[in-house]
């Protein structure tokens, strides 16, 4: 087994803990290149199905491209669609700085699908090279009641065993994709031929490298034009993967006063 | 594809940092990514921003301390990993903490490691959690070990000063049956022995941390090992039945016979299925596949599927070395679910065979494990246990412990199958099958024991009758066990020495926990006048355990004398007496006080019913009063 394999294998165990474990269970669907390899994973996982819903917390801030991609492969995929919708920005707690504030929306609008839906695991295609406060998540991670993140008091997971909800209005986030690195996520989608919207690949000398709320986020310098080409571009850089998200970026806590609070 | 994609195909392999509080373990992977060329651009520049708000030079350490209090109170709660290149090979490291506080979080980092690097003050020598992490390595079966011998510039370099180190922590190790693969003086701060050789250590002929590193041996492969396929779970999709599962050793082909589970009920792997890649026709170590079986039984979750010829052990009683997770004590009696791969099972520990004594490492009898304790116990199951006794790395035998609320407590690594001692009792309590959340859900609250302690005639009784009252209207499933009513029937037998009143309160306590995992409010009325019992009882019970203490000060207590046992006592007609002749310990902290000697009834009862609604109720009180 190569390195791709052993990923794979071990994204495939995770889902099918959860959909064992977790009921009932939806997969986060936030039309980027990391929950489309998620979506696919379950197809690996499940025989080619996805046996619980996938949802779609919209800002109504996704590229347009996007909006597009999700009705395209929400048919070709056969997916169950939940799509749940985020309370305006006045609402948001305004002590965040601007961008993180903008991003607290979607907190809002996934605790509410949470509620609604009394979803006890939520898949998340989080992972650990992304950011520092994620470098710290477990596999399965338990929110309480009020979704917040414990930090201080994660579990212990180890051995493959996994956390499960032990009270009334737990649950619990898992993240598959939490080993994966950037450039895994990249082999992958190349290996495997797993569509993405364009916005990735370069045109008039930018990409996007991560894609989030347009007015969020920003594109990157780069000719990167195909898969292959995005690879080697991944090979030599040394630029963060999220340098464009602009909530990671305006103080040191924001992004892990985000976290704490719901966000992914 | 270019070539420079091929070499980094290869899995990652993973290195765990360990070592005591302060030893320099953030330090030396701040170092380390940055002499290896390992970090992102501008990381440098806001580590430094990060460091002057706080008043620091550089600190090394936020590189992985990103949360907000691990950078204010310096120090490293949670474990984090960061992909690491040297050269060609990947490596993933592991940081994990060094505060006894966060021992659960340093497992969660260590155990899948294939090598540790265990950071030594060179000056302060092997410390307390020096030795508990050295305990996990050998636990957890990470036998590739390399000592990192931190500050010795603080030594002036000096070769017997730091190979005097040596020599003892070598000792150390020796004791758990650990060898270190190398010993590299360093200074993480400097950068010294790291990533480039030291030049104020010409006597070292040794590698420097990165030539240890890349010297780790790659994985043994667990393809050529017996066959061990725990069924993960069974789907039924279309007109086709799935066992699905991850390989944990060994290899499977189309048309293999394997017998399945304690029943050995025989099937033969009639497909192997995949979606968007090749057919299959076998499948090895860390796969996760689906077969169709020939006939087409159906398998639980658990059920392990071998090939006949290579079975593995069977046995209702195993021994397990234990790694305690829990902050109170572990005791004989204790029920859990053991884990096993994808196999749960009810166990109770039956003995502690011997228990760790940490200050060095030698093993002496015990009857209670410490919190965060080492210990090599006795689990009993009501059914067989299948398994292979642990290996280091192998999954085999990674048994870890779960208490009722499915909360990890333990990693029991199991070493094998344990005999019944003669004249011990075979016991095999069993589990019930309603969860404990289930059952939250039903009942709109916890299950929980509140245990009135007092002195008798400081109104246990009525307060515990009136809350009950009181809690039932509110819809609270409640029952109230009451000292003199258990001691009409169940505890008819017993006296009041010390020993009966202490079996007195063990009865209670055991009644009580039963009915809590009924998910009952259980309101215990008990004069349990030493503190040693009312621990006892907080054992027994565990979770949802609240010691509410009624406070009446003796006067009062004699003064209403409601059955005349004070003045019997005064009288000399009975001895033994709580407050007059014998000793009445108040709870120090209890969770609880209510004082009855100076308020109304009313207002007692509601203090207590406020109190235990607060603690009980799940989620809304919607199911409240109809």
């Amino acid at each position: 087994m190569d390195h791709l394999d052993q990923l794979e294998a071990q994204s495939v165990f995770i889902l099918r803990e959860a959909y064992r474990k977790l009921k009932p269970l939806a997969m986060l669907w936030s039309l980027g290149k990391d929950s489309n390899v998620m979506v696919w994973l379950a197809k690996k996982a499940f025989l080619g199905r996805v046996p619980f819903p996938v949802m779609h917390v919209d800002t109504g801030k996704k590229f347009p491209e996007m909006y597009q991609f999700r009705d395209e492969y929400t048919k070709k995929w056969e997916l169950d669609l939940l799509l749940g919708d985020c309370p305006p920005v006045e609402e948001m707690d305004p002590s965040l700085p601007p961008a993180a504030r903008s991003a607290a929306r979607k907190t809002a609008g996934l605790a509410a699908m949470i509620e609604k839906h009394k979803l006890q695991g939520v898949i998340a295609g989080i992972r650990r090279d992304e950011q520092g406060t994620r470098a710290k998540e477990r596999v399965f991670s338990p929110r309480g009641a009020s979704h917040k993140w414990d930090i201080r008091n994660q579990p212990p997971e180890f051995w493959d065993q996994y956390a499960t909800p032990h009270e009334e209005g737990m649950h619990i986030r898992v993240h598959p994709l939490l080993s994966w690195r950037e450039i895994d996520i990249w082999r992958y989608i190349e290996r495997e031929g797993i569509p993405l919207v364009d916005l990735y690949f370069a045109k008039n000398g930018k990409r996007y490298r991560s894609l989030g709320d347009s007015d969020i986020t920003s594109p990157v310098e780069s000719n990167a034009a195909t898969l292959a080409e995005v690879i080697a571009e991944l090979e030599t850089t040394k630029t963060s993967e999220r340098s464009g998200r602009a909530m990671d970026h305006e103080s040191e806590d924001a992004f892990e006063r985000l976290r704490v609070a719901g966000y992914l | 594809m270019s070539d420079t994609i091929s070499s980094s195909q290869d899995a990652a392999t993973p290195i765990v940092i360990v070592g005591h509080v302060d030893h320099g373990k953030s330090t030396l992977i701040g170092r380390l990514l940055h002499d290896t060329d390992n970090l992102q651009d501008g990381k440098v520049a806001q580590i430094i921003e990060s460091s002057k708000k706080r008043g620091l030079k550089i600190e090394w350490s936020f590189l992985l301390d990103s949360l907000q209090i691990e950078r204010d109170q310096g120090v490293t709660v949670d474990s984090t990993r960061i992909p690491f290149k040297l050269g060609s090979r990947e490596y993933v490291i592991v940081d994990a903490p060094g505060h006894r506080q966060f021992l659960r979080n340093m497992i969660t980092g260590a155990a899948d490691a294939e090598a540790a690097v265990l950071v030594v003050d060179a000056v302060e020598g092997a410390r307390e959690q020096t030795r508990r992490h050295a305990m996990l390595l050998h636990l957890i079966g990470i036998r590739h070990v390399i000592v990192l011998l931190n500050k010795v510039d603080l030594l002036d370099f000096d070769q017997a000063k730091i190979e005097a180190v040596e020599v003892s922590v070598n000792e150390l190790l020796g004791k758990l049956g650990l060898e270190a693969a190398y010993f590299v003086p360093a200074s993480a701060r400097d950068g010294d022995n790291i990533a480039s050789r030291s030049d104020r250590m010409a006597w070292y002929k040794g590698p420097t941390l990165t030539e240890a590193l890349a010297r780790v041996p790659t994985p043994a492969s667990r393809s050529e090992l017996a066959l061990r396929f725990p069924v993960q779970d069974v789907y039924r999709f279309g007109d086709k039945r799935y066992v699905a599962g991850r390989i944990e050793r060994g290899r499977v082909r189309v048309g293999d016979t394997v017998v399945i589970g304690t029943q050995k009920t025989p099937a033969r792997i009639a497909s192997i299925e995949s979606w968007h890649t090749a057919p299959h026709v076998s499948a090895s170590a860390g796969q996760s596949i689906a077969v169709t079986l020939e006939p087409d039984v159906i398998p639980d979750r658990g059920d392990l599927l071998h090939h006949v010829d290579t079975p593995p052990t069977q046995a209702s009683r195993v021994r397990a070395r234990l790694f305690w997770l829990r902050q109170e004590p572990l005791r004989v009696g204790e029920s859990f679910r053991l884990r096993l791969a994808t196999a749960e099972h009810a166990v109770t520990v039956t003995s502690i065979e011997s228990v760790v004594n940490l200050d060095d490492l030698t093993m002496y009898p015990g009857t209670e494990v410490p919190p965060e304790g080492f210990a090599e116990i006795t689990l009993a199951a009501a059914e067989n246990i299948q398994f292979d006794a642990f290996a280091p790395g192998t999954p085999d035998g990674r048994g870890v412990l779960v208490d009722l609320q499915q909360r990890i407590v333990g990693g029991a690594p199991l070493i094998g199958p344990a005999e019944i001692a003669v004249g011990e009792k075979a016991i095999h309590p069993s589990a019930s099958a309603v969860s404990t959340q289930d059952r939250q859900r039903v009942k709109g609250h916890k299950g929980s024991v509140f245990w009135l302690t007092g002195l008798s005639g400081a109104g246990k009784s009525t307060l515990a009758r009136a809350a009950e009252n009181a809690l039932f209207a509110a819809g609270v499933d409640v029952s109230v066990l009451d000292g003199d009513t258990l001691r009409a029937g169940l505890c008819k037998d017993l006296g009041f020495a010390e020993a009966d009143r202490t079996e007195n309160v063990r009865r209670a306590a055991e009644v009580a926990r039963i009915l809590r995992d009924a998910g009952q409010v259980v309101l215990v009325a008990l004069i349990s006048p030493l503190r040693s019992d009312r621990e006892l009882a907080r054992q027994i019970i565990g979770e949802g355990f609240e010691e509410v203490f009624v406070d009446a000060d003796l006067g009062t207590c004699e003064q209403r004398d409601p059955k005349g046992l004070y003045a019997a006592a005064r009288a000399g007609k009975i001895s033994g007496f709580t407050g007059i002749d014998a000793p009445y310990e108040a709870p120090q902290a209890p969770a609880l006080r209510v004082a009855t000697d100076n308020g109304s009834v009313e207002k007692a009862v509601s203090q207590l019913v406020s109190f235990v609604e607060g603690s009980v109720r799940t989620g809304g009180n919607a199911r409240v009063r109809s």
